[in-house]
C-alpha cells in the first residue's frame, strides 16, 4: 500500500475539513477535491477515511472517484505532463504529440516512469487554442509544439 | 496623487497567459516605475481579446494601439518608445496579410471589422477583478432599474420578448424556461450557472467568467427575482483555476457591495451565490447530470420529465442556464428587448460566441449576429486556412455535432439551420479541417471521446458507442469491410433513437454527418484500403521517388527504424517491412522525393 499513515497530519487536516462543513450534505466531491489536494492522488486508504468520516458507504466513495475522471487513485510523477487532445490540438497533430512523448518516456497514456519522474496523460481541451498543439509540463505550458521538439522539452527536466 | 493618463491592458486570458503575459505585465510595470510613471500609467490584466492567434496582446488606451505577438523582453521598448515618446511600436503592431500593411488599431482588423460584441462586450475593456470598472460600464444597472420598476413577470416577459435561446447548446428560450420556474411554488428555489464548459475546443464561457464575472453575477440574480429564488449556484470546472478565482473575487466583491446578500440595493429581495466544482465529466454539462454532481453524486442524467424547474438541485425546482446565455442577460434589459430582437435570424436572436480553431489563420473568440455565414466566419474573420491549404470541412458542437462541407459554406449560422444541416450550433465550438484531415479519423476521434465520457447508464450510449468506435477503428486499420458502413450507419441511427440523455442521443451526429458528407472517404478506407488525406498510418506506404532523390543520405539518418538503404548519391530505398511511417524521411528531405501514397 501507500507510505503515508494515519498519524500524518494531513489526515488531520482533511478530517478538520469534513467537521467544518456546514452541512455534510452533497458535499462528496468537495471532500475528495480536498484530499487529492492535499496527497496528490486517492488511493484506497483515503477514500475509506473519507467514507468513514462522512459516513457514506466505501462503495459510494469509489464510484464517484472513478466516475470523474479529475480524480485518480495512482499518484502522478514529479513533472505531470498532460498533453491537451481537444479537437482544436487533435487537428493540427496532438496525436503524434502524444506517440512521440510515450515513445520517449518509454510508458502508456496514464502510465509513470520507472523513476517516478514524469507521468503521461491527455486532457480535454484547456483552451488555449491559438497555442495548439499544446503540452503541459507541470504548470508550464508549451505551445505549437511539433513531435521533434519533445526531446528539447524533456531535457529541459533532465537535472530536476 | 498624479492622475491615470493611460492605460496599458495585457490579456490575461489562459491562452495569453500560457503564453507569458503575466510576465509581461510584470515587467511593464518595472519598466514604468524605473521611469516614475507608475502613477501615471496603470497596467491591468484584462479578459480575452479573442484574437489568440496574435497573443499575447498589449493594448494602449486611450489611443488604442493594439500590440500583437508580445514577449516580456519587448515590455522596456513598449513604455521607453511609445509611453515616454508617443511613438508606437512598429514591429509589433498587426500586419494586415492583405495589404502588408501595420494596423494600430483592432477596429481596421479585418478580424474585428464583422464582429458584434454583447456577451462579450466588457471582455479585454475592462480589469475583472475591479468592480468599480464593471460598474463604470454600465454593470448593476439592470439589476437595480428592474428592482426598483419592474415585478417577476415583468422580468419574464422581457426575456421572452427578447427572443434569447440558451446558448449552452439545446437553444431552448431563456424567457420560457424562467416562466415554467417561476411557475412552481417552494420553501427553497435555485438559480444554477453551468459553467462546466466540457466541449473540446471550446471555451467561450471561461474567457467570459475571466473577462467579465460581474455579468454573470449579476444575470443570476436578475434571473433569481424573476423566478423568485434567493439561492444561486454556480457550477464551474475545477480545471478552469483562473475563472474560479476571478468569479470568486466577483462575488465577494459584489456581497460587500450590498449586491448581493440579504435585502440587494436596499431592496426586499435576497440573493446569494456559491460555488461548486466539477471534477472532469462531460455528461455534466447535461442539466440533470450537472445536479447529480452538485448533490456530490455521480452525474448520471435522469429522466426528464421530472425538469429541473420542478424538480432540481435537492428536488427543489431550479433553473439551469449556461454562461453565455446569462451574459446576455443585464444588456437585454439595458437596451430593451427589441433592440435584441432586432439582431439575428428569424428565429434565432442576438449574437453567438464560436471558439474558431484548427486549420485557420486566425484563430481566436468570434462574436457574431446569428445568420452570418460559415464562409464569413471561416474566410473573412478567420482569414482563411492556413499554409494556403484547402478547406475540407469544419466541425460544430462539438461531440454531439457534425462535419459539415463546402457546400454549407453560405448557410446563415443559426440554431435551425445547423440542424437542418446535419450538425448543431452546440456550445460554440468551430474546428476548422484541411485536405490532411481525415474525416473518417476525426469521427473515430469524437466516438473516443463519447465512449470514455459515456456515463454507462443506458445500454444504447454505453455499448454502442464503443461498438461503433470499433468498427471506426477497423476501417481506419484498413480492415473494415463495405459491410461494416451499413453497420455503422445502423447503430448510429439506434443509438440517436434509444439513448437517455442529450449525450447519446448526439454521440452518433459525428459519424452520420461524415458518412453523409464524406462517404467516399468511407468507400476508399474499405475498398481500395487507401486513406485519401494519408492521415491513416496503417493505410499509407512512403516511397523515394528515384528520379528526384539526389542521394544526400538525409532521410537514411533522419529514418528511427533503419528502414531506408542506398549509397550516397544514388537514390536510396525504404524497406516497407521496416518502415514505422513516421514521416520523419519526408520532413526531412530537401528534394520532395519521398512521398506518401
Amino acid at each position: 500500500m501507500t507510505t503515508c499513515c494515519k498519524t500524518d497530519s494531513r489526515y488531520e487536516e482533511l478530517a478538520a475539513f469534513i467537521e467544518g462543513l456546514p452541512d455534510r450534505r452533497g458535499e462528496l466531491i468537495t471532500v475528495l477535491h480536498k484530499a487529492q489536494g492535499l496527497f496528490g492522488y486517492l488511493p484506497r486508504e483515503i477514500q475509506e477515511f473519507v467514507a468513514e468520516k462522512m459516513d457514506l458507504p466505501l462503495a459510494k466513495v469509489y464510484g464517484v472517484v472513478k466516475f470523474y475522471s479529475f480524480f485518480h487513485m495512482t499518484p502522478k510523477g514529479r513533472f505531470p505532463i498532460s498533453v491537451c487532445m481537444g479537437t482544436a490540438c487533435y487537428v493540427r497533430g496532438a496525436e503524434d504529440v502524444v506517440d512521440e512523448l510515450a515513445k520517449q518516456l518509454k510508458i502508456k497514456v496514464g502510465g509513470v516512469t520507472e523513476d517516478g519522474k514524469f507521468s503521461l496523460d491527455t486532457l480535454r481541451c484547456v483552451g488555449a487554442c491559438g497555442l495548439a498543439p499544446v503540452v503541459i509540463v507541470g504548470e508550464k505550458v508549451y505551445g505549437r509544439v511539433t513531435p521533434a521538439e519533445v526531446a528539447a522539452i524533456l531535457a529541459e527536466y533532465a537535472e530536476a | 496623487m498624479a492622475d491615470v493618463k493611460m492605460h496599458i491592458l495585457v490579456c490575461g486570458g489562459t491562452g495569453c497567459i500560457s503564453a507569458q503575459s503575466d510576465k509581461i505585465a510584470e515587467n511593464l510595470r518595472r519598466c514604468l516605475k524605473d521611469q516614475g510613471l507608475e502613477e501615471e500609467v496603470k497596467v491591468l490584466l484584462s479578459g480575452c481579446f479573442g484574437f489568440c492567434e496574435q497573443g499575447p496582446i498589449v493594448k494602449i488606451a486611450p489611443d488604442n494601439t493594439f500590440y500583437v505577438k508580445v514577449t516580456p523582453e519587448d515590455a522596456e521598448e513598449i513604455v521607453a518608445e511609445h509611453i515616454v515618446k508617443g511613438r508606437k511600436v512598429d514591429r509589433l503592431l498587426f500586419v494586415d496579410p492583405e495589404t502588408a500593411e501595420h494596423v494600430a488599431d483592432s477596429k481596421h482588423m479585418e478580424f474585428y471589422k464583422k464582429q458584434m460584441r454583447i456577451a462579450l462586450r466588457n471582455c479585454g475593456f475592462i480589469d475583472p477583478e475591479n468592480l468599480a470598472e464593471y460598474v463604470a460600464r454600465d454593470g448593476y444597472m439592470a439589476l437595480g432599474q428592474i428592482l426598483e420598476t419592474l415585478s417577476p413577470q415583468d422580468v419574464i416577459d422581457v426575456m421572452k420578448a427578447s427572443g434569447l435561446r440558451g446558448r449552452g447548446g439545446g437553444g431552448f428560450p431563456t424567457g420560457l424556461k424562467w416562466e415554467f420556474a417561476s411557475k412552481y411554488q417552494d420553501d427553497q428555489k435555485y438559480v444554477i450557472c453551468n459553467a462546466d464548459e466540457g466541449d473540446p475546443g471550446a471555451f467561450m464561457d471561461r474567457s467570459i467568467l475571466e473577462g467579465d464575472p460581474h455579468s454573470v453575477v449579476e444575470a443570476m440574480a436578475i434571473c433569481g427575482y424573476a423566478i423568485g429564488a434567493d439561492k444561486g449556484m454556480v457550477y464551474i470546472r475545477a480545471e478552469y483555476p483562473l475563472a474560479v478565482k476571478r468569479l470568486r473575487k466577483a462575488i465577494e466583491d459584489a456581497r460587500e457591495a450590498g449586491l448581493l446578500g440579504r435585502n440587494v440595493l436596499g431592496s426586499d429581495f435576497s440573493f446569494d451565490i456559491e460555488i461548486r466544482y466539477g471534477a472532469g465529466a462531460f455528461v455534466c454539462g447535461e442539466e440533470t447530470g450537472l445536479i447529480r454532481s452538485m448533490e456530490g453524486e455521480r452525474g448520471e442524467p435522469t429522466s426528464k420529465p421530472p425538469f429541473p424547474a420542478e424538480k432540481g438541485f435537492w428536488g427543489k425546482p431550479s433553473n439551469v442556464n449556461n454562461v453565455e446565455t446569462l451574459a446576455n442577460v443585464p444588456v437585454i434589459f439595458l437596451k430593451g428587448a427589441d433592440w435584441f430582437a432586432s439582431i439575428g435570424t428569424e428565429k434565432s436572436k442576438g449574437t453567438k460566441v464560436f471558439a474558431l480553431a484548427g486549420k485557420v489563420n486566425n484563430v481566436g473568440l468570434v462574436e457574431v449576429p446569428m445568420g452570418t455565414t460559415l464562409r464569413e466566419v471561416i474566410f473573412d474573420i478567420g482569414g482563411g486556412i492556413r499554409g494556403g491549404k484547402k478547406f475540407k470541412a469544419v466541425q460544430t458542437g462539438g461531440p454531439s455535432g457534425g462535419c459539415l462541407t463546402e457546400k454549407h459554406l453560405d448557410t446563415p449560422i443559426d440554431f435551425d439551420n445547423l440542424v437542418a444541416a446535419g450538425s448543431m450550433m452546440g456550445s460554440g465550438g468551430m474546428i476548422v479541417m484541411d485536405e490532411d484531415n481525415c474525416m473518417v479519423s476525426v469521427a473515430k476521434f469524437y466516438l473516443d471521446f463519447t465512449v470514455e465520457e459515456s456515463c454507462g447508464k443506458c445500454t444504447p450510449c454505453r455499448v454502442g458507442n464503443k461498438r461503433m468506435y470499433e468498427l471506426l477503428e477497423k476501417i481506419t486499420d484498413g480492415r473494415g469491410t463495405e459491410a461494416d458502413l451499413k453497420l455503422l450507419k445502423d447503430l448510429a441511427l439506434v443509438i440517436k433513437d434509444t439513448s437517455l440523455c442529450g449525450l447519446g442521443q448526439t454521440a452518433p451526429n459525428p459519424v452520420l454527418s461524415t458518412l453523409d458528407n464524406f462517404w467516399d472517404e468511407y468507400e476508399a478506407h474499405v475498398k481500395e484500403k487507401r486513406c485519401p488525406s494519408g492521415a491513416c498510418k496503417s493505410l499509407v506506404s512512403y516511397y523515394v521517388v528515384a528520379d528526384q532523390c539526389k542521394g544526400c543520405t538525409l532521410c537514411a539518418r533522419a529514418c528511427p527504424a533503419e528502414a531506408i538503404s542506398g549509397k550516397v548519391k544514388e537514390p536510396h530505398v525504404i524497406d516497407q517491412e521496416k518502415c514505422v511511417k513516421c514521416g520523419a524521411c519526408m520532413t526531412a528531405c530537401k528534394f520532395g522525393a519521398i512521398i506518401k501514397k
